[in-house]
């Protein structure tokens, strides 16, 4: 890991930090989604992220994700910089190389499953494993049919997309995902594009995850219940800003702020 | 004037109508092949958005779908041989249908690969995928299940546009049909003979595509 470099204001990331966000803004045009952020994701670390529609979760995974490019500010993943590099103890922004290697700590599970259409449920898997991990082909079958397996899919190994429900998808995503041995999962609203009935399957995948593997996570969810199971530390977006942030008996039982009380009165109201 | 159609005539003309036929065939073959091999090329430089390249791409696109196919052809075959370039006439022909049809394929590739949701490349980028390998199995593949069924119009489309080749001398079909009714100053049975073939060609291969076009759109 690269020493901790003063940067900008002579603020120093903190060195334990796997997923390091410093002064983070974000805008689409005139829009400020993200509004200077500071936000640090410890190794092991399971994060909940709630906050109404529209106050930035989702871009924040995309900023972790090195989907989207800030406007300003620094994120730091597993001790490489997304959109830096370090040239002579300074800082210079840099391109795709350099964000196509600090992508490779972190993986994503999408709202809308985004698994490939015209592949099935294994080649969904195998996919990665063969060709960003470069493992051969008997292998990366062993280890897509255990991944499959851990989510309850071992007999929908030939499956297309079309022919699994939307629970039965999105777990494929998860597999898929958990291929890569990302050091940090992403999770953006997993459970909004499902029905009712199949959002449990979903969400006790994770919670499985979340209690016997060290992977840090990171989650975008309107689940309180769920969030308060498995996360260790929950923040609250609202306007591009963390308005709360805490232990989860703290933040989603005795919230302080009016705006975290308001949004958690109307998600139990649903 | 009073014509009567004459069957044993008629059927005279098919063994040269046939003949003719498999040059239409060939040139429907090659044309295609160029035209879905240029067609990928144009739609990628666009794509690629390469400040003056993709702008010269473009214009050249709409150069090809703004100009006249047959203009196309004799600017191939009467007039670049004065600069050197002489072809056969066939291969002539292949080539100015290769061309003019690639400008419309590259434009069915350009929406196939635009029609591919966001979230692919996201999950591809997310997963770290070579982008070689991102264009080749996972946004190509995906694209052209949006292309083939328009692609098989085309097809079918140059298979009948390809009678303009007569026009350069090329002995296709429709070259056949006209040598036949010069000699014989007989028009209605080659004519009309020729036009059949055409028809019992493009006809089942047009419910073909359509049955593809269902099959595509259901899944």
């Amino acid at each position: 890991m690269p020493p901790d470099k003063p940067i900008s204001d002579g603020t120093v990331i903190p060195d334990d930090a796997l997923l390091a966000m410093h002064d983070v803004t974000m805008q689409y045009g005139a829009r400020t989604v993200i509004d200077s952020i500071r936000l640090s994701v410890k190794a092991r670390e399971k994060l909940a992220i709630i906050g109404p529609s529209g106050s930035g979760k989702t871009t924040i995974l995309r900023l972790a994700m090195g989907l989207e490019r800030p406007t300003a500010g620094f994120i730091r993943i597993d001790g490489q910089y997304m959109w830096h590099a370090e040239r002579n103890g300074t800082l210079v922004t840099s391109g795709e190389q350099q964000a196509r290697r600090a992508r490779r700590a972190v993986g994503m599970v999408f709202q809308q499953f985004n698994l490939f259409p015209h592949m099935s449920a294994l080649q969904n898997v195998t996919e990665p494993l063969v060709h960003v991990l470069r493992v051969n082909k008997q292998e990366a079958y062993d280890r897509a049919t255990d991944l499959l397996s851990r989510v309850g899919l071992a007999t929908h190994l030939d499956h297309r997309p079309a022919q699994l429900s939307g629970g039965q998808q999105q777990r494929v995503a998860i597999a898929r995902s958990l291929a890569l041995r990302p050091k940090l999962m992403l999770f953006d609203e997993v459970t909004s594009a499902l029905d009712p009935e199949l959002v449990g399957e979903v969400l006790n995948v994770i919670r499985d995850l979340a209690h016997t593997t060290s992977m840090a996570m990171m989650i975008v969810t309107h689940e309180i219940t769920f969030a308060a199971d498995i996360a260790d530390r929950v923040i609250v977006f609202d306007h591009g800003r963390v308005v709360e942030e805490g232990a989860p008996e703290i933040v989603l039982r005795h919230p302080q702020s009016p705006r975290t009380q308001q949004f958690l009165k109307a998600i139990l109201e649903r | 004037m009073n014509f009567q159609w004459d069957w044993g005539f008629a059927l005279q003309t098919l063994p040269t109508l046939f003949q003719g036929l498999i040059f239409t065939l060939e040139a429907t073959f090659f044309g295609s092949a160029l035209a879905f091999a240029l067609g990928l090329i144009w739609a990628l430089a666009r794509l690629a958005d390469v400040p003056v390249a993709s702008q010269i791409v473009r214009l050249w696109v709409e150069f090809v779908r703004g100009t006249p196919l047959l203009i196309q052809l004799y600017f191939l075959f009467f007039i670049f041989p004065s600069y050197g370039v002489t072809l056969p006439a066939l291969e002539t022909g292949m080539i100015g249908l290769g061309i003019y049809y690639s400008a419309y394929a590259s434009e069915v590739y350009r929406a196939g690969i635009e029609g591919v949701p966001q979230g692919q490349w996201e999950a591809s980028l997310a997963l770290g995928l070579p982008l070689r390998r991102v264009w080749g199995r996972i946004v190509l593949p995906q694209a052209m299940r949006f292309a083939i069924p328009v692609f098989g119009t085309y097809v079918i489309s140059m298979f009948k546009e390809s009678a303009i080749l007569s026009t350069i001398s090329v002995l296709e079909l429709m070259g056949q049909a006209n040598i036949i009714s010069a000699e014989t100053a007989r028009y209605v049975e080659p004519l009309s003979m020729a036009a059949l073939i055409f028809l019992c060609i493009s006809y089942p291969a047009s419910r073909l595509v359509r049955l593809l076009e269902a099959r595509t759109g259901a899944s």
